[in-house]
């Protein structure tokens, strides 16, 4: 049986979506315990929402691309 | 264990600290990188699987690893440093020296180069002039890419020193060997995949800066105001206003020398006969692809300033103290241009954004050494190794020697690193280096493709001669630098503006050398030319096709929006 390359696609999925949790988790975390730097701009608390992003998106092309779905793209 | 990594790699006077978060966002980026390269390497047996990544890539696959081939942390760090310097005319470097090239490329140049089925450009040459200009390009292609490599490991290695602290050493031989491991293991299908990841790392992971940038700074509007109060009299934010005269801007350049010799001869030179961009699209499934790959790349080209230029915009506007050159950088507490970038990382990303981001610039360079890696490795393989020292070998030595030649070429380029060291910003380097080789490799193949006249011999001798002006202009002015107002119209040039002017002579010499022993010497029979010349070749049309599935409506597209682009920043 022929094998198929899994798409590249499904690779950068699984690394956002993790990469989602972690900077979200961070985020979150940073509200309840302030860093020892000061941010410009951190009242933001731009990683909560790039966290949360990174994270939809990651899933939405882990989704999409899983390997056991017919597709043509690589 | 995360902690004894940290203090490994982190010295105690690191002008930021990474916290365990950001330490597992970039070890979870190599361990990707790697695993794929792993797992690509079951799938690349053969030459053709090696080298041109089975020639089965599609369209978007194409176009993202081409122009990620190209982010490399030379040119995210170097472009942000050098519009702290210049200013937004930096930005040339990515509408008009380079959009009108790479659509050029993709509508009339790279049908030929996928037809006649060659490994590399150098190969062309071949196939075209002969041996004499096939072993020239080659050998200073060769030469260029491990340079080029060595200044992107250079830029990565002030990032990690400066910024984070690393140690030099480790951080530059465990990116490097990441490279040549993955590089090694699947070849230039395992360095495109990569490259499409090490696209989304860079632009997610870049973004953040002109985003929240602009959130501080109240806007556009906003952030010039604040440069005007922190620069009063100088004028970083106009792209064409302040090119009618020397004197005007910051670069020190004509309009002449942006659109002749930036916009003509570096850009075309680099964007359609480097073949570790044109590599990538080489790779796509059929000529469609090939060229709409080049579209795509054409876009994200065009909206590239967003993650390099904007920031250092940016850095203008925000930063509370003046960043100076590199010459002036060794006193405490005084940054650098190359800082632009990182400072502004480290301005705005906490916890986890700031891993990101380290491991967006990580991944620039890594992609940039990737495509030095695998441009080298296919060149060396098919057009110095196969014709000069083994001719006739099976599919499997090839193969086999490119793997190695793959780690090879990471080790030299690790020796190259250190050169880099005399000039007040990084890209002026880069430039420099192009100017030598790329520019003049542009004439000689246009001139091939598109004028059956053109001799072997015109290829050899034309060539030699844009090298040679070249290498001959930069001579004079480091040893008179009165020489300036001759190649450059002025001794007010700068780096960056002698750069552009020494562009166009030494296209203008390969032009004329070209044509004139064309004129002397005999053409190939054209029954040769088949596939290679135009007027001499079966172009295969894109007319069956939908309107919106076609290469030239997307470039037409492309075009309106850099004509755009440029009248809004004039």
């Amino acid at each position: 049986m022929e094998k198929h390359i899994v798409p590249v696609w499904f690779f950068i999925g699984v690394l956002l979506a993790i990469y989602g949790v972690l900077i979200l988790g961070s985020g979150i975390y940073e509200v309840f315990v302030p860093l020892n730097r000061k941010l410009a701009m951190g009242h933001l608390h731009i990683g909560i929402w790039w966290g949360a992003g990174m994270l939809l998106f990651g899933l939405v092309y882990v989704i999409r691309f899983r390997p056991n779905r017919k597709n043509k793209n690589m | 264990m995360m902690m004894a990594l940290a203090c490994f790699l982190q010295a105690a006077d690191a002008r930021l600290s990474l916290s365990p978060v950001d330490l597992i966002i970039i070890i979870l980026y190599f361990v990707l990188v790697l695993g794929l390269g792993v797992y690509l390497r079951s799938f690349t047996k053969t030459g053709e699987e090696f080298f041109m990544a089975g020639r089965e890539m599609t369209a978007w696959i194409a176009g993202l690893s081409f122009i990620s081939a190209n982010l490399g942390s030379l040119e995210m760090m170097g472009y942000a440093a050098a519009t702290y310097q210049y200013g937004i005319l930096v930005g040339h470097a990515y509408w008009i020296g380079a959009i009108p090239a790479i659509l050029f490329l993709g509508l009339v140049m790279l049908p030929f180069y996928y037809i006649c089925q060659t490994h590399s450009v150098p190969g062309y040459l071949k196939l075209r002039y002969g041996e004499g200009a096939r072993s020239l390009s080659a050998i200073s292609f060769a030469a260029m890419t491990i340079l080029m490599s060595g200044i992107n490991m250079y830029a990565m290695a002030i990032i990690m020193k400066v910024i984070l602290g690393w140690n030099i050493h480790v951080s530059i031989w465990i990116s490097s060997l990441t490279v040549a491991l993955y590089v090694m293991a699947g070849g230039l299908r395992s360095a495109i995949f990569n490259e499409v990841l090490q696209f989304f790392l860079i632009w997610i992971g870049c973004l953040v800066v002109p985003v929240v940038g602009l959130i501080e700074t109240g806007g556009w509007s906003g952030m010039i105001h604040r440069i005007q109060a922190n620069f009063p009299g100088q004028n970083f934010t106009h792209m064409w206003s302040t090119t009618g005269a020397f004197t005007n801007n910051p670069m020190g350049v004509h309009w002449t020398g942006i659109v002749f010799g930036w916009g003509l001869a570096i850009s075309f030179g680099y964007w359609t006969t480097d073949f570790l961009v044109v590599q990538r699209v080489m790779a796509a499934k059929d000529v469609r692809s090939a060229k709409l790959g080049t579209v795509i790349g054409a876009f994200f080209k065009m909206m590239v300033p967003l993650i390099v230029i904007l920031p250092g915009l940016l850095a203008l506007a925000v930063l509370p103290f003046h960043l100076v050159p590199e010459s002036q950088g060794a006193q405490p507490n005084v940054h650098t241009y190359n800082e632009a970038l990182p400072l502004m990382l480290a301005r705005y990303c906490g916890p986890g954004l700031l891993g990101l981001g380290v491991t967006a610039l990580v991944a620039g360079f890594m992609s940039g050494m990737a495509g030095n890696v695998t441009a080298f490795t296919t060149v060396w393989t098919y057009d110095i190794y196969k014709p000069f020292i083994r001719k006739e070998a099976a599919d499997s030595h090839y193969v086999s020697m490119g793997r190695w030649c793959s780690l090879f070429g990471v080790f030299v380029s690790i020796g190259t690193a250190y050169l880099v060291m005399n000039f007040s910003s990084i890209i002026v380097y880069a430039q420099v280096i192009f100017v030598f080789f790329i520019v003049p490799m542009f004439g000689t193949v246009i001139l091939g493709m598109l004028w059956k006249r053109t001799t072997p011999a015109a290829g050899f001798w034309g060539l030699l001669a844009g090298i040679l002006t070249s290498l001959v202009l930069w001579l004079w002015v480091k040893f008179d630098p009165s020489a300036l107002k001759y190649v450059a119209f002025s001794d007010q040039a700068k780096d960056m503006a002698e750069n552009l002017y020494r562009a166009m002579w030494s296209l203008l010499s390969n032009v004329f050398v070209t044509v004139v022993v064309s004129l002397f010497t005999k053409p190939k029979p054209e029954h040769e030319l088949k596939g290679l010349v135009y007027g001499m070749t079966e172009l295969p049309s894109d007319g069956n096709f939908p309107i919106f599935q076609r290469p030239i409506t997307w470039a037409a597209a492309v075009a309106v929006g850099f004509v755009v682009l440029n009248v809004l920043f004039w």
